[in-house]
C-alpha cells in the first residue's frame, strides 16, 4: 500500500517536508503508473471513448466519466432504529485525470490579471518551468477571503449574495468589503497578539486590565489602519502606565528584562530574527539603546510604569552610551536623550528596508501560506529569500504606500496569484515555495471553533480565572477575539491554540491530529452542539427563497457553496428532516473541505 | 548528529508503535524533528536525512528502568501537610487545629494524620518525604516549579509526565512487538491547566485528557465513548463522511490531507476497537469499587490502573479543591477520607496484582499550607499557601516502603533535615524509569537543556537516593 510509505514524523524541516513530499508524491505516482497501465491496457477503447462522450456532452464538470472497472458500487446504509429510514446512498467514484477541472474549486475561465507581484512570481514559474495551478473557483475565493482576511466563515447569505452576484469586478468588490468590516482588525490583532505574547498569566503575566487594553489597542490601530512604522514607533517608544498606555505593555510581555532579552523580542517581533544567533558584539550593540528603560510600580495592585530612566541617563552613566543598529553603523546617544526613540527612528526610515521587509514576509506568510523566507519569523544568512525580487518588490511598495498595511492587502489579495487553486498542476519540489498553488492548512483553531458555533448558533463560555471572583466574556465571545492568552479552552489547547510563551508563528499547530479528529467526529461537544442547537433547524426553515433547497442552504453554510448534482441527490433524503440534516452537517464539518483552508 | 549521546532524539519515529500513536500528534513530531534538524542545518541544509535513517539513543548512559508507568496524583491548590503526611500533634491547638490526634501506622514510629486511617495500613508500600520545599507561594510559579523542577525563565519547560511520555515512547518503539493504542500519557479527568503540560516538547506531548466522570455509570471518556451511538451508528456515519469528503479526491498528493486521513482513521479505530473498554469500569469487582470510593477521585484511582495495566506509561490524576484559606477543616473532613481510600486501595490493589514493583505513585500538589491555623475572620480556621516545606508521598517502581525521608522543625514551618528540591525528586523518578536525569532536550531555539536542572540552576539535596 502507497500508505505504508508514508513515513510522515520522519519529515524533518520544512525544506525537507517538501522533499520527502515531492518523494512521496513520486512514488504515488509510480505506484499508480503501474497499476493503471494494466488497466488502460485492458480497457484502452472503452476509456477513450468515455473520454470523449465526456467532452462532446460537456456535462456538469462533477459527473464524472465512468471508472476504467466497472465499479459502481452502491452501498446501502442500514436505516436507524429511531428516525425515518436514511435512504440509500451512493458512492460516487471519481475519475481524477478531471480533477484538475472541478467546478466546484476551479475556475480555469476567470479572468484576473497579472499585477506587479504576479508578474515576477510568474516570471519565476516561467523560468523554472513550473506550471502554475487554474484559478480557483468563486467559492474557493470567497471562503478564502473570509477565512485569511477575516478569520471567520461567510454565513449562507454571504455565500449566496456573493456567489450570486453578477458583477464582473464581483473579487474586487469583496477584497474591499472585508477590509472594511471589523472583522479584519479582530483578526489581525488575534495575530499579533501572538506576536506581543499578549497573556494575563504565567509566564508572561501581563495582568488581565493590561492584556485588555493592550489587545483593544491592536484592535483599534488595525481598524484605524495605523501605518505599520506608526505603530512600531509607539510600541517602542511609550511611556507610562502598562493600565493607561496600552503600548508599554511591549516591554512587560517579556518574561526577562534585561536589556539583551528586550532585544530578543524586538527582533523577533518587527524584524523577524533571532538575536541569541547574533555575534555577541551585535546583541551587546543593539542592547544599549534598551539600557535605559526603567520599571517601578505604583501603590496600584499589579500596576507598573514603563518609562525612560532620565536619571540613569543623566547622572549614572559611566561612559558614552553607543548604539550599534542592526546594520553595523553605531550611533553615540547623548544623556538626556531615550535611546529607545534613536532606535526607532533608524528602524523606520524609509530607505531602511528590515522593518518593511519582516512585515511583508509575514503578509505572505498569512495570505499565500507561506513565507518569502522561510521559516517566516527567522530571517538570516541562513534562510535566504525563494525569490528575492519579490521581497524587494513587496517591500518597497509597502514603504511607498507609506507603510499602509491594508495598500499591502489589496496588492496580495487581489493578485492571481492569492486566486490559484490549491490543486497543483507541478510536480517540481519548488512549485509550493514559488507561490505555483495555494496550499492547504487546517483552520486555525480559533477560527474553527467560531465556524462551528456560527454553524450551530451555540455558542463557547469563556471566562477569565484570574482575579477571583472569575470573569465571563459576554456569551457570543468569538474565540479570535479573545484579548488573553491565559483565557482559553480544551478545544483551542487541543487545536494547536499558541501558547503565547515564545511569540514564534511556529507556536501555533495546524495540522490535523488523531486526538483532534476524535474531538470532531465524536467528542460530546461538538455533538451536542449539532444536536441541541438550533443552527440546522434554522438553516432549513431559515428565510429562504424558494429557490434554494434546504440541502443548498446547509452547503452554503458549512461549505460556503452549493452542492453538485450528485452530491445533491445523495443526501437530499436526509436533508428533509431536522434529525437527518445533522447528520449530513456532522459529515460536513468533519469534511477536509470544512476543517482546511483551500 | 546529536551533540550528545544521552539525547532525546525526537527525529526518530519510524517504527510501529510510534506510528500508531504518533499519528496522534504528528505535528509535534514534525516541530520536534525540526528542532533537531535546526541543528545539523549549518551542515547539511539541503540533502534530507534518509527518512529510515536510525540513530538510537546510546545505551550507556541510561540508567537501567525498574519503573515502567507513573500514576501521578496531583493535588492542586496546595495541600496541607501538618494535616496529612507531617502531623504535630505536639504543636498545640494553634497549629493542629481540631486534628489533634494522628494514626499509628503497621510501620512503627511513622504516624499520619487521624484522618488517613486507611492509608496508615499500608505504610510499608510508600515513603513520606516530609522535606520537600522550593519557597514560592504562588499556585501558578509553584505548579510550574514542582511539576518541571525549573523555575519560570524565558522558556517553558515540558512537565515530567510529557518528559517520561517522550523518551519511553522512543524505548517502547525500540522494544514493543505489539501496537498499541492507548494514549500513552493521559490526565483524569481534566487537563492541569495553570501552564502547558508538555512546554517547549511540543502538543504532541501533551497528554489525553478524559472528560467525564469515571464514578458516573458510564466513562464519557471524550471523542472515544460516545453515549447513544453503537458501533452501527458510528460506522454508518463513517460512511456517510467518506462519501461526502471529497476534497482529496481532487488533490491526492497533499501532505496535510494524507494527515487528516490518518488522524481520521486512528480516530476511528479508537473509537471502534477495543481501546474504549479499557474506560469501563462496570466490568471490575464491585466490592473493590467500593474499596477505591465510589466518587470521581477514588474511581479515578481505579481507571488509573486499568490504564498501566495496559501500557499507559503515564498517568495523571488531577484532583483539585486543596486551596482551603477559608473553612480548612471542614474540607479537610470531607477531602481526606476521599483521598485516604482512594491512594491506600489503589496500593494495595497494585501490589494485589504484582504491578507496585513497576509503577511509581507519586503524590503531591504545589506546595504546602501554613501550619499556624488562620483562626480570626474570614478565614475561619484556614491555612494559607506554604512553599516552605511541604510533603510528598512516594510508591512503588523502586522506591522503598516504610520509610520517611527529612524531617521538618517542631510546628512543621522549615526543613529540619535533608531538604528535598523538585528538582531532586523528579530527577530520582526519571532515574527509575530509566531516563538518564542528565539527557539533553531538544529546545525550539537550538539550545539544548538538561532534563532535570544542572547545579548552576538552584538549589539541589541531591537525588531521594536514600528511599530507593
Amino acid at each position: 500500500m502507497a500508505g505504508d510509505n508514508l513515513n510522515l514524523p520522519d519529515i524533518k524541516t520544512d525544506e525537507r517536508t517538501d522533499v520527502l513530499a515531492y518523494r512521496r508524491r513520486k512514488s504515488f505516482r509510480r505506484q499508480e503508473w503501474e497499476f493503471s497501465l494494466v488497466v488502460i491496457f485492458l480497457t484502452l477503447a472503452f476509456t477513450a471513448t468515455c473520454v470523449w462522450v465526456l467532452r462532446n456532452n460537456q456535462q456538469h464538470a462533477t459527473t464524472k466519466a465512468p471508472p476504467p472497472q466497472p465499479q459502481h458500487e452502491v452501498v446501502v446504509v442500514k436505516p436507524k432504529a429511531k428516525p425515518e429510514p436514511l435512504p440509500s446512498i451512493q458512492i460516487t467514484s471519481y475519475d481524477f485525470s478531471s480533477s484538475r477541472t472541478d467546478a466546484r474549486f476551479v475556475d480555469a475561465d476567470v479572468r484576473i490579471p497579472l499585477n506587479g507581484m504576479d508578474e515576477i512570481i510568474f516570471a519565476t514559474l516561467n523560468e523554472q518551468q513550473i506550471e502554475p495551478a487554474e484559478p480557483c473557483s468563486d467559492a474557493v475565493f470567497l471562503r478564502r477571503i473570509y477565512i485569511d482576511v477575516l478569520g471567520c466563515l461567510p454565513t449562507a447569505h454571504e455565500a449566496k449574495r456573493f456567489l450570486d452576484s453578477e458583477s464582473p469586478a464581483k473579487r474586487q468588490e469583496l477584497i474591499e468589503e472585508a477590509l472594511a468590516r471589523p472583522e479584519y482588525a479582530d483578526y489581525l490583532a488575534m495575530k499579533w497578539s501572538d506576536i506581543l505574547r499578549i497573556k494575563a498569566e504565567f509566564p508572561i503575566k501581563l495582568w488581565p486590565n493590561a492584556a485588555q487594553i493592550y489587545h483593544h489597542w491592536l484592535q483599534t490601530s488595525f481598524a484605524n489602519n495605523l501605518p505599520y512604522d506608526q505603530f512600531v514607533r509607539e510600541l517602542l517608544t511609550s511611556s507610562g502606565s502598562n493600565f493607561r498606555t496600552p503600548q508599554v505593555n511591549f516591554y512587560r510581555a517579556v518574561q526577562d528584562k534585561t536589556p539583551e532579552a528586550l532585544v530578543q523580542a524586538v527582533a523577533i517581533s518587527f524584524l523577524c530574527e533571532r538575536a541569541d544567533e547574533w555575534p555577541p558584539e551585535q546583541l551587546d550593540g543593539m542592547s544599549q539603546f534598551f539600557s535605559e528603560v526603567g520599571f517601578k510600580p505604583t501603590g496600584e495592585w499589579k500596576e507598573e510604569i514603563v518609562y525612560f530612566d532620565r536619571r540613569k541617563s543623566l547622572e549614572f552613566r559611566r561612559a558614552k552610551l553607543v548604539g550599534v543598529f542592526p546594520d553595523g553603523t553605531s550611533i553615540e546617544i547623548p544623556p538626556g536623550k531615550d535611546p529607545r526613540e534613536v532606535f526607532a527612528d533608524w528602524l523606520i526610515q524609509p530607505d531602511n528596508p528590515r522593518l518593511a521587509r519582516a512585515f511583508v514576509n509575514r503578509a505572505c506568510y498569512w495570505l499565500l501560506g507561506r513565507g518569502i523566507v522561510e521559516p517566516v519569523d527567522h530571517m538570516g544568512p541562513k534562510h535566504p529569500p525563494s525569490n528575492p525580487e519579490l521581497l524587494d518588490y513587496l517591500t518597497q511598495e509597502f514603504v511607498q504606500s507609506g507603510y499602509d498595511i491594508k495598500h499591502l492587502y489589496r496588492l496580495i489579495l487581489n493578485s492571481r496569484t492569492y486566486q490559484l487553486s490549491s490543486i497543483p498542476r507541478s510536480d517540481d519540489p519548488r512549485a509550493g515555495e514559488l507561490f505555483a498553488y495555494y496550499p492547504i492548512r487546517r483552520l486555525d483553531a480559533e477560527v474553527l471553533i467560531d465556524a462551528i458555533c456560527q454553524i450551530t448558533k451555540v455558542p463557547e463560555t469563556y471566562s477569565s480565572i484570574i482575579p477571583e471572583p472569575f470573569t465571563f466574556l459576554p456569551e457570543g465571545t468569538r474565540a479570535v477575539t479573545l484579548p488573553d492568552g491565559s483565557i482559553t479552552s480544551a478545544f483551542l489547547e487541543m487545536f494547536g491554540r499558541p501558547t503565547r510563551d515564545t511569540g514564534l508563528e511556529e507556536d501555533r499547530n495546524n495540522h490535523l491530529s488523531a486526538a483532534q479528529s476524535l474531538h470532531l467526529l465524536n467528542s460530546n461537544h461538538i455533538r451536542n452542539k449539532l444536536k441541541d442547537g438550533p443552527g440546522i433547524p434554522d438553516i432549513l426553515v431559515g428565510s429562504w427563497d424558494s429557490l434554494t433547497s434546504s440541502t443548498d442552504s446547509l452547503y452554503l453554510a458549512i461549505l460556503s457553496r452549493r452542492p453538485t448534482e450528485s452530491e445533491r441527490s445523495a443526501v437530499v433524503g436526509l436533508c428533509s428532516n431536522a434529525e437527518g440534516a445533522k447528520e449530513v452537517a456532522w459529515a460536513l464539518i468533519n469534511s477536509d473541505e470544512f476543517l482546511f483552508r483551500h | 548528529m546529536s551533540r550528545n549521546n544521552s539525547v532525546l532524539n525526537l527525529g526518530e519515529f519510524t517504527r510501529r508503535q510510534a506510528m500508531r500513536w504518533g499519528a496522534y500528534n504528528m505535528a509535534g513530531a514534525m516541530l520536534a524533528s525540526k528542532m533537531l534538524a535546526a541543528q545539523d542545518a549549518e551542515s547539511s541544509s539541503t540533502a534530507p536525512a534518509s527518512p529510515n535513517s536510525e540513530d538510537p539513543v546510546a545505551a550507556g548512559s541510561v540508567p537501567e528502568p525498574k519503573a515502567k508507568a507513573v500514576i501521578q496524583i496531583w493535588l492542586g491548590g496546595g495541600p496541607t501537610h501538618i494535616d496529612t503526611f507531617d502531623p504535630k500533634p505536639e504543636a498545640g491547638a494553634d497549629y493542629t487545629g481540631p486534628l489533634r490526634s494522628t494514626c499509628a501506622t503497621n510501620v512503627a514510629g511513622i504516624h499520619v494524620g487521624e484522618l488517613l486511617p486507611e492509608l496508615a495500613q499500608v505504610a510499608d508500600k510508600y515513603a513520606l518525604i516530609r522535606s520537600v520545599t522550593h519557597g514560592q507561594n504562588g499556585h501558578e510559579t509553584a505548579s510550574y516549579l514542582t511539576q518541571t523542577g525549573r523555575m519560570p525563565d524565558r522558556i517553558v519547560y515540558p512537565a515530567v509526565g510529557a518528559v517520561v511520555n517522550a523518551f519511553k515512547w522512543q524505548a517502547a518503539a525500540d522494544q514493543s512487538e505489539e501496537e498499541s493504542l492507548i494514549p500513552p500519557y493521559v490526565v483524569l479527568t481534566s487537563p492541569q491547566g495553570r501552564f502547558s503540560e508538555a512546554g517547549f516538547l511540543g502538543v504532541r506531548y501533551k497528554p489525553f485528557a478524559t472528560g467525564g466522570d469515571p464514578n458516573a455509570a458510564r466513562f464519557a471518556v471524550e471523542g472515544i465513548v460516545a453515549p447513544g451511538l453503537s458501533d452501527a451508528d458510528q460506522l454508518q456515519r463513517r460512511e456517510l463522511l467518506k462519501q461526502l469528503n471529497t476534497l482529496r479526491n481532487v488533490n491526492r498528493d497533499d501532505t496535510e490531507l494524507a494527515i487528516a486521513t490518518k488522524s481520521r482513521d486512528h480516530a476511528y479505530d479508537l473509537m471502534l476497537g477495543e481501546t474504549g473498554q479499557v474506560f469501563d469500569l462496570s466490568t471490575e469487582d464491585t466490592t473493590l469499587r467500593q474499596r477505591y470510593g465510589r466518587n470521581k477521585f477514588g474511581q479515578s484511582c481505579l481507571a488509573a490502573r486499568r490504564l498501566i495495566e495496559r501500557g499507559t506509561r503515564f498517568v495523571t490524576i488531577n484532583d483539585g479543591g486543596w486551596d482551603t484559606h477559608k473553612n480548612h477543616f471542614q474540607s479537610m473532613r470531607r477531602k481526606l477520607p476521599v483521598l485516604d481510600s482512594g491512594i491506600a486501595t489503589l496500593l494495595a490493589d497494585l501490589d494485589e496484582r504484582g504491578l507496585l514493583d513497576s509503577t511509581i505513585v507519586w503524590c503531591i500538589g504545589e506546595f504546602g499550607r501554613t501550619p499556624k491555623v488562620a483562626s480570626e475572620s474570614p478565614w475561619n480556621g484556614g491555612r494559607h499557601h506554604f512553599g516552605a516545606v511541604f510533603s510528598s508521598l512516594v510508591a512503588g517502581g523502586g522506591f522503598k516502603g516504610g520509610r520517611v525521608l527529612g524531617e521538618t522543625t517542631a510546628h512543621a514551618e522549615s526543613v529540619k533535615d535533608r531538604p528535598v528540591y523538585p528538582g531532586d525528586l523528579i530527577g530520582t523518578i526519571y532515574q527509575l524509569v530509566g531516563i538518564d536525569p542528565d539527557a539533553s532536550l531538544p529546545h525550539p531555539r537550538g539550545d539544548f537543556v538538561r532534563a532535570t536542572p544542572g547545579a548552576d540552576e538552584g538549589p539541589t539535596g541531591g537525588r531521594v537516593t536514600e528511599i530507593i
